[in-house]
């Protein structure tokens, strides 16, 4: 065969897997099809390595064996963290897991850009690097993989709880981060009018690193699904950029499919919390899981109090029983909890779903994943628009450590902060009892009139000890 | 502009459109499997490492791709291993969870 005909086949290759992973994505529509979708796409990722690993073994290159020693012991090490922290991980660490795999991927995609700029500057002809057409994928594949890189290890890093997960503001950190956003810019200008310098492409790289940084320190924890598919996005416009500045279309393809689902998703998790994705990134709100101490009770009305036993003789004797978990709950790592207590109920004949708002957990649709891990099956699992016709029906609407998504205020009060965002409308419900460790207010900072509704009462535990002891107390009714 | 660079930018805009069109319909149970899968996706950087790998000769260069190598390896095989233990716990009914100790 000669190098013509293996350079039509492995592009042909290039693009079979490019085709499994748009299909591979497509069948993530449903639950019943999406494994598949994930192997058909895992499927087409073999088949392009397998294809590259042909290219180069044909020869037409002459890569040497210290190239395979490189290739074959990059794949061996990060195969095996891969793996190894994959199959470990916890479901409720799983979003940290998933930034950290972004962050490396985010990485890899700038590292082929320097490597390719610093390899091109230190040979004879530079003139391919005073063309537009190469600087601009190239700085642009720099500064978003550089600035992932740094963002996604901090973000995970406040995941895993190694930095506090309040925003931190740093004493002129925004002036920090406009400034390294002018080096950046004035670096890539520099370079764009065609000018070549490996010094000025590391004050590119350095400006990229420390955006990064700067960008997700201000962030609170509970943006963190926003903040998590935005780094996603990037990475994948990173990857697409680091296609054209190798030429290669699968990169292109593949790249700019995650990019661009990365930034539906960004926008709807933003809408889901009424909020721009610029406001997000100026880093508002202050809180995330640091305001849960703080106390108001009291204000604006009076909170009726109940206990686990008042609680569990109200859902036994209900018939339908509507579960809204959030942030709390996964925090506290209780869906076990709340599964047992569910199937309890559902043992005595009463009916159990889980209204599930499309920011409750720590990253997008994060609860359904903990949920699902609990063996909740995935039908009693419903959004938002399917469920909030269904409180009037439910004689008992349990909100387990979720606040600002059933804030009736976000219907009602115009001058509230939060109005306009779409929220679980739990105060329809015949009655409701929310189980919440304190008074204290939630993300948005405001009081929440739903705990001062006469129908409501406030169970006030950690939400797995409260989960638990109302399992208890059902089974001794 | 080169045909070379025009022909990648369309496929660019395309894929962009296709990433729209199939994403915007993924119900929001599973935006964590599928943002895990696409995160997977773009372990495709791995081809570009091989290939930056395959032709370093200079030390810099090589140490370079050696990272981005096991860099992008850990993206895809974290990534599709990750996404698939998610998957697998999404059941209709759930498998053969017990639950005689209701009865009361």
């Amino acid at each position: 065969m000669n190098a013509q005909t293996l350079d039509t086949i492995v592009r042909l290759i290039y693009l079979l897997a490019a085709a499994g992973f748009v299909f591979g994505l497509h069948q993530m529509n449903s639950p019943a099809t999406a494994r598949n979708g994930n192997l058909l796409s895992a499927g087409g990722m073999a088949l392009a390595v397998i294809a590259t690993v042909l290219l180069l073994a044909s020869g037409s290159g002459g890569v040497s064996s210290t190239a395979w020693l490189i290739i074959g012991l990059g794949i061996l090490i990060g195969g095996g963290l891969g793996l190894y922290t994959a199959r470990t991980v916890k479901m409720t660490a799983m979003p940290q897991l998933v930034s950290l795999f972004n962050a490396v991927g985010g990485g890899a995609a700038a590292l082929i850009a320097i490597d390719d700029y610093i390899r091109l500057s230190s040979g004879g002809d530079v003139s391919e690097l005073r063309s537009l057409q190469f600087t601009i994928p190239t700085v642009l594949d720099v500064i978003i993989g550089c600035v992932t890189f740094t963002g996604s290890l901090v973000a995970s890093g406040k995941l895993q709880g190694l930095i506090p997960g309040k925003p931190i503001v740093v004493p002129g950190g925004r002036i920090i981060t406009f400034g390294v956003a002018a080096v950046a810019a004035i670096g890539a200008l520099y370079l764009f009018a065609g000018n070549v310098s490996v010094p000025v492409l590391f004050l590119i790289i350095a400006a990229g690193l420390i955006f990064g940084i700067t960008m997700v320190l201000p962030i609170g924890g509970a943006d963190m699904p926003v903040v998590i598919s935005l780094l996603n996005s990037f990475t994948g416009t990173a990857v697409a950029m680091a296609g054209f500045v190798i030429g290669s279309n699968v990169l292109i393809i593949a790249g700019a499919l995650v990019g661009a689902s990365g930034a539906i998703l960004t926008k709807l998790m933003a809408n889901a919390m009424n909020r721009s994705v610029l406001n997000i990134i100026a880093g508002g709100f202050g809180g995330g899981e640091g305001t849960v101490g703080e106390t108001a009770r009291g204000s604006g009305g009076s909170v009726r109090e109940v206990s686990a036993d008042d609680v569990a003789i109200q859902l036994a004797y209900a018939s339908k029983v509507i579960v809204v978990p959030g942030y709390g709950l996964a925090v506290a790592q209780a869906q076990h909890q709340v599964r047992e207590l569910a199937e309890l109920l559902e043992s005595r004949g009463v009916v159990v779903e889980y209204a599930i708002h499309p920011v409750a957990g720590r990253m997008p649709g994060h609860m359904n994943v903990l949920l699902a891990e609990a063996s909740v099956p995935y039908p009693q699992l419903k959004e938002m628009d399917e469920i909030n016709p269904e409180f009037p029906r439910a004689d008992v609407a349990l909100v387990v450590g979720a606040n600002d998504v059933t804030n009736p205020a976000a219907r009602s009060n115009p001058g509230s902060p939060i109005y306009g965002m779409p929220i679980l409308d739990v105060d329809q419900a015949k009655s409701v009892v929310v189980i919440k460790r304190s008074m204290g207010r939630g993300y948005a900072g405001i009081d929440n009139e739903l705990y001062t509704n006469p129908k409501t009462g406030m169970l006030f535990a950690d939400a797995k000890e409260g989960l638990a002891s109302l399992v208890a107390a059902v089974k001794a009714v | 502009m080169s045909p070379e660079l025009l022909s990648a930018i369309t496929i660019f805009v395309l894929a962009i459109l296709v990433g729209f069109e199939v994403i915007s319909k993924v119900p929001a149970t599973l935006h964590t499997p599928l943002m895990s899968g696409a995160n997977s996706i773009h372990g495709i950087v791995l081809v570009g490492s091989m290939l930056i790998a395959a032709s370093a000769t200079e030390p810099l260069s090589q140490i370079l791709s050696l990272v981005a190598v096991a860099f992008a390896t850990m993206n895809v095989v974290g990534g599709y291993v990750v996404t698939d233990r998610m998957l697998q716990m999404f059941k209709k009914k759930p498998a053969a969870v017990a639950k005689p100790e209701a009865e009361g």
